[in-house]
């Protein structure tokens, strides 16, 4: 195995790793209760997601689990990216409309 | 005229659950979108595989240092400028005649960033995590590392408070090489244990 390796395939792995060192930074977790979601989000995966995947959904239950935002707000704020891209012709930049 | 035809934007589920909570944490200012930036190109291109070969390079010409490395390999590291924001400790674990060591997060991914960057594809792997303590041998065997029989392996379980370095044994015939010359033969897999330190004559090919 090369160490050259890219250390992200994808935009969305890294802005999901940087989301939760950033996070960690700001002290909205300790780094031990990070590792112990991650472990557990990985070892009740039935899925054989990608670890950045696992990542992720770890990183959307300590979202929760902190209370750090509301269910219902991420649900809005998602159907709203998800309107935006479907309307927005291919080249131009996605922004949130007044909507949200 | 006709109307031009617009190729529809897609994102991935992935894609949009990441923007979601990017863009409220950026805005309810819970994170910084710089500091996000910052965090991405740091590990992207400035904490690797060579700050790991600095440390290793240097303890095996500076047995001071290597001393000091063996009492607190935390502060000996970051005497070199690699710290840690995670708050892990570090700890080296030395290969020696007879002795191999191999380190794995059988729960995750616990690594050492500081000095090697984010882990390899097959680190965070279930079959490495499972297998490197159950069947240490084959799996080295499998990274085309065959060890003597009588070579005991060591197998060093990572946490998120504690992460190892193996020092991998100093090659032969490198007798009075300068430190970044040695640091040229300290491949990332021979600091996980996964490997060996290379060869004067594989480091020229």
């Amino acid at each position: 195995m090369a160490d050259n390796e890219p250390v992200f395939n994808e935009p969305w792995e890294a802005q999901a790793f940087a989301l939760v060192v950033a996070m960690h930074d700001e002290g909205l977790f300790k780094w031990s209760e990070w590792a112990e979601m991650l472990g557990k989000i990985i070892a009740a995966d039935q899925n054989n997601l990608s670890y950045y995947e696992l990542w992720l959904g770890a990183l959307e239950r300590m979202i929760e689990e902190k209370s750090v935002l509301q269910s219902s707000e991420v649900e809005k704020r998602k159907s709203a990216w998800a309107d935006a891209v479907a309307r927005t012709p291919h080249g131009k930049p996605i922004e949130l409309g007044q909507d949200i | 005229m006709k109307k031009p035809h617009h190729h529809d934007n897609h994102w991935s589920d992935m894609q949009l659950r990441v923007k979601t909570l990017e863009s409220l944490l950026i805005e309810k200012g819970y994170v910084d979108a710089d500091a996000l930036d910052v965090i991405i190109e740091t590990y992207v291109s400035q904490i690797g595989p060579r700050n790991g070969a600095h440390v290793v390079a240097k303890a095996w010409i500076d047995l001071d240092y290597f001393d000091r490395l063996r009492n607190d390999a935390t502060a000996a590291i970051a005497e070199l400028g690699y710290g840690s924001r995670q708050g892990e400790h570090m700890q080296i674990v030395e290969n020696r005649p007879g002795i191999h060591n191999l380190v794995v997060c059988t729960l995750c991914s616990c690594y050492p960033w500081s000095v090697l960057g984010l882990p390899p594809v097959w680190y965070k792997s279930a079959p490495y995590r499972s297998r490197a303590v159950i069947e240490p041998r084959s799996v080295l065997s499998e990274f085309g590392l065959e060890l003597a029989n009588e070579t005991k392996v060591v197998v060093w379980d990572s946490t998120s408070e504690m992460r190892y370095l193996v020092i991998p044994e100093r090659p032969q015939d490198t007798g009075g090489w300068a430190e970044d010359r040695l640091a040229g033969l300290v491949t990332r897999d021979s600091m996980i244990g996964t490997g060996l330190a290379l060869s004067p004559t594989e480091a020229s090919t």
